[in-house]
């Protein structure tokens, strides 16, 4: 496709002939998805970032007005790949907001530890790569093998490593079992010790301090003007986490603190992505003891819940209760009104906003995607900063073109 | 909970709740004021996020695009939805970038998938489709599968490029 040349200057700005522009992607290692910035380059020296979207845009918002409620956690799924489950909670919270499903103890505690596995999946993988960026590959291979252990433990649940669609209205797929407690038992208890070296290794590092500190600095008052949210925002000293400010699961029986910095800069960002894994990790040992027993879906009465497939394959009424959930005209009462709902994912808030009508299916299902929002900041952090800064900057945002583009 | 009656005399709006959403619907032409009032006076300071909805097949709906904000209150952590309806020809609403930054890239993402102009916004181009899309893809009455813009495509050849 023809591109257009987007203006890169800013208005202001005299011509300068010295000045060179540079494409930085759309494929390029350190961007590790697919998007692309044309750069305006005095020198080494970044004048303006352009960046251009959109290349793996595939219509996941029009494509949930085509699937039912439990169809479209497959394609959630897909949005931010590096911490899946993430966003089927995400959407799962919203949808049983809207329909007012309150789910079982049991459940709410499962999805609790899996939602904080995501954050530790998701902060691993920046927290290495923004570090691989930099020249640093101990870290990163030391973190992956962490997050080996967490895709074990999420196939264990699930039966899936990565695209899991784990959860489903009113519960989950299946019930987890003691092998897996115990996994996730010995996960925890060994995690603190890698954590602890790339610890050692990174953060007194003299190199990575170097190309991180001072470089991309968002103020408080910025970061709310930019909508930021999550790590970013609470490393700029905005103090919101919405498992404290608007608690959901289990959250508000479980001890732990939220994580800021005044820093603004990658460095403040990479300690607070540091910090909130132990942070996690604290909250899956308590309610890893705490899980309560009991059935993990609603009530099968309550005709939200699919019906387990023993159920539905060796007995009349679950048969009958499966086609109920599944069929046009039948299925879930949705509320003819609208809703607005969000988690606190690892990359700040993902929040949905879901539009019913006389259908299992949504008529609109808006997703608000926190890498949309921070991407937008990106050429406001990079004005100044030399050339090299840019992958540091890219990877302490932490942008997953999936969610990006949706 | 802020107390928004005298907002609700002086811009005429229509309130409702839902769960726990608590929304306001206001005309288009009072929009931005409501919303510099809100952020000024009422402490709402951050804009959460920009969406619409197209009513084209919505029962029991008037107008045609329903635009949302989702405000949010960082003293009091309390949310507001401002919704706003506006119709064809030309929907057009006045740009709210001049208040928060990230307006930004959320109005260009309503612009280009429904086709909805934001009066002032400093750069309003596709975002997400490619330049040459002619269409506003999230609009209720374009189908699914496309109306064959992929097999039209512009291709550039090599030597072209």
């Amino acid at each position: 496709m023809p591109l257009t040349a987007a203006n890169t200057m800013p208005p202001d700005a005299p011509d300068q002939e010295y000045h060179w522009t540079l494409n930085f992607g759309p494929q390029h290692p350190a961007t590790h998805t697919t998007l692309r910035l044309v750069l305006t380059l005095d020198g080494e020296r970044v004048i303006n970032a352009v960046p251009h979207i959109g290349y793996l845009h595939s219509g996941f918002e029009k494509l949930a007005e085509h699937l039912d409620f439990n169809q479209y956690v497959t394609i959630v799924d897909r949005m931010n790949y590096l911490s899946p489950l993430a966003n089927e909670i995400s959407w799962h919270h919203a949808v049983e907001k809207l329909l007012n499903i309150e789910l079982t103890p049991r459940c709410k505690y499962l999805r609790t530890i899996l939602a904080e596995m995501m954050r530790l999946h998701d902060h691993l993988l920046n927290c290495g790569t923004s570090a691989l960026d930099l020249g640093a590959f101990t870290a990163f291979l030391y973190f992956f093998e962490q997050r080996e252990l967490i895709y074990n433990i999420v196939e264990y649940a699930s039966g899936q490593r990565f695209h899991t669609s784990y959860t489903r209205v009113g519960g989950v797929m299946f019930d987890v079992n003691t092998e897996w407690v115990n996994q996730v038992r010995s996960f925890t208890k060994q995690f603190r010790k890698t954590h602890d070296e790339v610890h050692k290794l990174l953060t007194r590092n003299r190199i990575f301090i170097d190309r991180t500190k001072g470089i991309g600095v968002l103020t408080k008052e910025d970061a709310i003007n930019f909508s930021c949210t999550g790590p970013i925002a609470r490393a700029s000293g905005v103090v919101r986490d919405l498992r404290k400010d608007e608690p959901y699961l289990a959250y508000p029986d479980l001890d732990f603190k939220v994580i800021c910095s005044q820093g603004g800069d990658c460095y403040a960002r990479y300690l607070v992505r540091m910090q909130e894994m132990i942070e996690s990790i604290q909250i899956i040992e308590q309610a890893i003891e705490n899980i309560p027993g009991g059935p993990v879906n609603v009530d099968v009465g309550s005709k939200v819940v699919l019906p387990s497939k023993p159920a539905v394959y060796r007995s009349i009424e679950g048969l009958i209760q499966h086609f109920e959930v599944n069929m046009p005209n039948r299925g879930y009462e949705v509320p003819h009104d609208e809703i607005y709902a969000a988690t606190e994912s690892p990359n700040g808030e993902l929040g949905f906003y879901i539009v019913g009508q006389d259908s299992t299916r949504a008529y609109r299902a808006r997703t608000r995607p926190p890498s949309y929002i921070h991407f937008s900041v990106f050429p406001h952090l990079i004005r100044g900063h030399q050339l090299s800064d840019v992958v540091a900057v890219l990877g302490s945002l932490n942008i997953i073109a999936a969610e990006l583009d949706r | 909970m802020t107390d928004l009656q005298p907002l609700i005399d002086k811009f005429a709006l229509t309130t409702s709740e839902f769960r726990d959403n608590r929304r306001v619907v206001v005309a288009s032409d009072k929009l931005l004021a409501l919303l510099e009032t809100l952020k000024n006076s009422h402490g709402f300071s951050m804009l959460v996020d920009i969406t619409c909805v197209d009513y084209l097949e919505y029962e029991g709906a008037a107008d045609r695009f329903g635009v949302v904000y989702c405000l949010l209150s960082m003293a009091t952590g309390e949310r507001l939805i401002v919704k706003t309806f506006i119709n064809d020809p030309n929907p057009t609403l006045p740009t709210v970038t001049t208040m928060w930054r990230g307006a930004d890239w959320m109005e260009r993402e309503v612009y280009d998938m429904f086709g909805i102009t934001f009066t002032g916004h400093p750069d309003l181009r596709r975002i997400l489709m490619p330049d040459e899309f002619s269409a506003f893809p999230l609009r209720k009455d374009y189908p699914l599968k496309g109306r064959g813009e992929r097999h039209n495509f512009p291709v550039i050849t090599r030597s072209e490029s």
